[in-house]
């Protein structure tokens, strides 16, 4: 029960958030997601005390289908809502900061779509799990088409395009897998969309192969893995901060988790058929996205090059089949979450000041900001993966596993610790330091209200580095079980 | 059966009524009218079939489960009629009756058993539509619309007459289960091609009323030139009944026919696809663009039939009744919003739409809730009539087919996200920028309209297993 609590709440808020003006509004929004934490919060700490068969929630949804609402929470998933709630209220806070018109409608949307994030990480039946992977995607079209900059509309439609193409063919997919279970009898009913009745099925090895691509489109899309990237560095660039905040941060573990959780399993042959592909293309875009952030001069653009290139590891990581290879990917998803809403909000809060993020407009802004260069510099080591920071560990693990998997694979992907240590310290040596710009004497320093953004988030970077084993027990039997059905 | 007798006499009594000319008596009475019909085609819900006329009309769960549809439909469209209708006061109480009748043919269509049923069905339902084509007299396309549409119906309607005169030659008789077993033991090899020419005939007068292709090409100029209320009407009813007719002709009456027919429902269905969504992408206009879209429905509603199979309670029959369901809810809710803004604003394209979200955010939302059914994308009940019908259609095998309509739907994404691309991330400019005047009725019609179809994408369980 307290499952359908926790994935609903965010809804039942924006709801109501329709009948609220003001002040009642932010603080409606924000006591929602708060509550939302805590019980996420809490149910984290039971759960590895009892374990997660508390948590589990089935119902016939399309009985004559035999479709099932069925959700449910192991160690992967717990993760992710974990990072999803947690990272929610703050990027609600960010949006306080922006004054966007119709607030309530903005944060509405936030909220609704935290319950199709939280949706996609929790189902356990494919259509359900296709169902709120779609929900997610029509908050975030309407957040940057109606708020976004001058060429949102153009950006967003071939967003929306591109992740759609994706999603239909996972679609097909996944209705070709349902017609395999069961006895193929005339009623729809005798079939099962359960993911552990996918994960029984026993395919060919030709029916994997395409099946494979059929249903890693959409996450590819999702990630994004080169060459499906095009529409990611324009949307980031174009939306408004706190999108893409929740593009970055949390949208794109959809894909990587999509991975995990119903890709690898279900077509693990269609997966060894496909693996080395998959990692050319995926260190591919390690390099191709860490070349192409060097030479941007715009900070959004940059960081969005950069996320593309942080997710490339991942992606590599993941496809690594390696227990230390996911294991990374799981701890990396949660720090890059964290980094890369962190840098955002970096840029963000300097646009509101300068009216600029093009880094030649900017320059010698620390002498006035220290509090906000401090933060912004945790937020770019931790992302260009010092040592005792988040980042850190999870690009570790996942080279590690890389490196297990082809040694000069490893050797190329790791160029990617190098490549982020030259644009990232350009960028704040660009901003921050430097020469004086024309703002760097009326610049004001972090609110007491944006250093509650920080704040946590430079605890949770610290807890990552410091104590990542916090994480890794929780998702270790989960990604176990997951390699197990891989047959690694 | 209740629900034609009362349709019939309803129909008879509001012509007279037409005497009163007064809008506040005549639409309450045919809401009322039509609620009436509503409960009593429910009432006869999970009673045994029965059979009327010399068993040429059979009730059963079939007719009222697409009778329900048509009726909802028209109920729910009603609210829209007013600002058209107090335009034309003199013939106010004659588009009602027709209306109601045309009801009665659409029923007669779902319920048929014999042929001839069939035809008459076909027939009240389509002679009420031509006249209502041109209800706007002063209006020249609205003429146009009348002229074309009956003539091609008319030639439509004999092509299907001489169908069934020639299945009727060939088996020697009306009546669908006596066809059935005649197609299956054909008592004389030679009547073969004369059985199939007629099948191919009635697929040709049936495809054009449901506006397959290649018999679709009246359908963008007749829905633009109609008035837009009988539009809606024409493109959620006619379709309904149309396809709940089709669907009754080959799974009870031609199974056995299988081999002969599906290959042309296919490449038909392909055809659809084809021309309905790229058609519809090059449109201007919303009011064509929708026309077209409803050809492009037409196509995934032809899936259902080739997913048939000879059974009208198996999974592409239920296919077809939500999709249907969801589609009609959604195609009324799009023309209802189409209607008020463009007899506020004076025009159809996309650009009339611009900033809705701002002026009305209900016509905006309603709008979005109903392009994002048509599109089928979920949380609305067009993506689990999609996923019915194909997921039937890939239980049956045609797997190349359903990959083509899936990569024709996103096509449809493209420009079912035209007008809300409009609504939303436009600015409205100039005059057109006010509020779209809309009054308490139609306002909780049109709040009924997307609850509907989001519940029908929340809960589809309700209706999917029900045939």
């Amino acid at each position: 029960m307290l499952t359908a609590v926790l994935l609903f709440l965010p809804l039942a808020a924006a709801l109501l958030l329709h009948f609220t003006k003001g002040a009642t509004t932010r603080a409606l929004a924000l006591g929602a997601t708060l509550v939302e934490f805590a019980l996420a919060a809490f149910i984290a700490i039971d759960f590895t005390r009892h374990g997660s068969s508390a948590y589990n929630l089935d119902y016939a949804w399309v009985q004559s289908a035999g479709i099932n609402f069925h959700i449910g929470l192991d160690g992967l998933s717990l993760l992710l809502v974990l990072l999803t709630t947690f990272l929610v209220p703050l990027i609600l806070l960010a949006a306080f900061r922006g004054n966007y018109e119709n607030p309530s409608a903005f944060y509405a949307l936030v909220l609704f779509m935290q319950t199709g994030l939280l949706g996609v990480f929790m189902s356990l039946d494919a259509f359900l799990f296709y169902f709120f992977w779609e929900v997610a995607l029509i908050p975030i079209y309407f957040l940057a088409g109606a708020w976004g900059g001058e060429r949102r509309i153009a950006v967003t439609l071939k967003f929306f395009l591109y992740t759609v193409v994706g999603s239909l063919l996972m679609l097909a997919g996944f209705v070709y897998l349902y017609l395999q279970t069961g006895p193929a009898a005339g009623s729809l009913a005798a079939h099962s969309s359960e993911l552990s009745a996918f994960y029984k099925l026993r395919l060919s090895a030709g029916e994997q192969s395409w099946l494979f691509w059929l249903i890693f489109a959409a996450f590819a899309v999702k990630m994004p893995i080169f060459p499906f990237h095009t529409w990611q560095p324009d949307t980031y660039t174009e939306a408004p901060a706190p999108a893409t905040m929740l593009l970055a941060g949390i949208m794109l573990k959809m894909g990587i988790y999509g991975t995990l959780r119903w890709l690898l399993p279900i077509v693990p042959l269609g997966v060894s058929q496909w693996q080395k592909p998959v990692i050319i293309l995926a260190v591919i875009g390690v390099i191709y996205g860490a070349l192409i952030a060097i030479r941007q001069r715009d900070m959004k653009r940059l960081i969005a090059y950069s996320s593309l290139s942080h997710v490339g590891l991942m992606a590599a990581g993941v496809f690594s089949l390696t227990q230390i290879g996911l294991q990374g990917a799981v701890i990396q998803m949660l720090a890059h979450g964290v980094n890369v809403v962190g840098m955002f909000f970096v840029a963000d809060a300097i646009e509101r000041r300068t009216g600029t993020r093009l880094l030649p407009d900017l320059g010698g802004l620390t002498r006035r900001t220290p509090l906000l260069s401090v933060c912004f510099l945790v937020m770019l080591l931790s992302t260009v993966a010092l040592p005792l920071t988040g980042g850190f560990v999870g690009e570790f693990l996942l080279l590690a596993g890389i490196y297990e998997y082809s040694a000069w694979v490893g050797a190329v992907a790791g160029l990617t610790i190098i490549f982020s240590a030259v644009y990232l310290l350009r960028l704040f040596q660009r901003t921050m330091l430097g020469p004086d710009s024309s703002f760097s004497a009326t610049i004001t320093d972090l609110t007491g209200g944006e250093l509650a953004v920080f704040v946590p988030l430079i605890v949770l970077v610290f807890w990552l580095g410091l104590f990542p084993g916090t994480f890794l027990h929780i998702s270790e039997p989960a990604v176990s079980s997951i390699l197990s059905a891989v047959g690694r | 059966m209740t629900s034609i007798i009362l349709l019939s006499i309803f129909g008879i009594v509001q012509l007279f009524l037409g005497f009163l000319r007064s809008n506040k008596v005549l639409l309450p009475g045919v809401m009322l009218v039509l609620l009436a019909v509503f409960g009593a085609n429910l009432a006869d819900w999970n009673q045994a079939p029965q059979s009327f006329f010399n068993q040429m009309l059979t009730v059963d769960h079939y007719t009222v489960a697409f009778t329900g549809i048509v009726v909802l439909t028209a109920l729910l469209l009603l609210p829209f009629s007013r600002s058209y209708v107090v335009a034309h006061e003199p013939n106010l109480a004659e588009y009602y009756a027709l209306l109601l009748f045309s009801l009665v043919g659409a029923i007669m269509m779902i319920g048929y058993d014999h042929l001839l049923m069939l035809f008459v069905g076909i027939e009240i339902l389509s002679i009420s539509m031509y006249v209502l084509a041109g209800a706007s007299k002063r209006d020249s396309r609205s003429n146009e619309a009348a002229l074309k549409y009956f003539l091609m119906g008319a030639f439509a309607t004999g092509i299907l007459l001489f169908g069934i005169a020639l299945l009727y030659g060939a088996t020697g008789t009306f009546a669908l289960s006596q066809i059935a077993a005649a197609v299956a033991a054909p008592a004389n090899a030679s009547l073969l091609p004369m059985l199939y020419i007629g099948i191919l005939l009635m697929i040709i007068g049936i495809g054009f009323k449901v506006s397959a292709a290649p018999f679709h090409f009246w359908t963008p100029d007749v829905y633009e030139g109609t008035p837009t209320f009988f539009t809606a009407f024409m493109s959620t009813v006619v379709k309904t009944a149309g396809f709940a007719a089709f669907l009754k002709l080959l799974a009870v009456a031609l199974p056995a026919a299988q081999g002969f027919w599906a290959p042309t429902i296919q490449a038909m269905c392909a055809l659809t696809l084809l021309l309905g969504n790229v058609g519809a992408a090059v449109q201007t206009t919303t009011k064509r663009m929708l026309a077209y879209s409803s050809v492009s429905h037409a196509g995934y509603l032809l899936i259902g039939l080739v997913a048939g199979n000879g059974s009208l309670t198996g999974p592409a029959a239920n296919g077809i009744f939500f999709y249907s369901l969801a589609y009609s809810i959604a195609t009324v809710a799009a023309f209802g919003v189409l209607k008020l803004v463009a007899d506020h604003r004076q025009r159809d394209d996309y650009a009339g739409l611009n900033g809705l979200g701002k002026t009305n955010p209900l016509l905006a939302f309603v709008m979005t809730v109903a392009m994002l059914s048509l599109a089928g994308i979920p949380l609305t009940g067009g993506f689990f009539g999609k996923l019915f019908l194909l997921t039937a259609a890939v239980g049956q095998g045609h797997i190349g087919l359903v990959v083509f309509a899936v990569i024709m739907s996103m096509v449809g994404i493209y420009y079912y996200l035209r007008p809300i691309i409009a609504m939303y991330l436009r600015p409205a400019e100039g005059p057109t920028a006010d509020a779209v005047p809309v009054d308490g009725l139609q306002s909780f019609t049109l709040g009924l309209l997307a609850l509907l179809t989001i519940a029908l994408g929340i809960l589809p369980g309700l209706l999917s297993g029900i045939l």
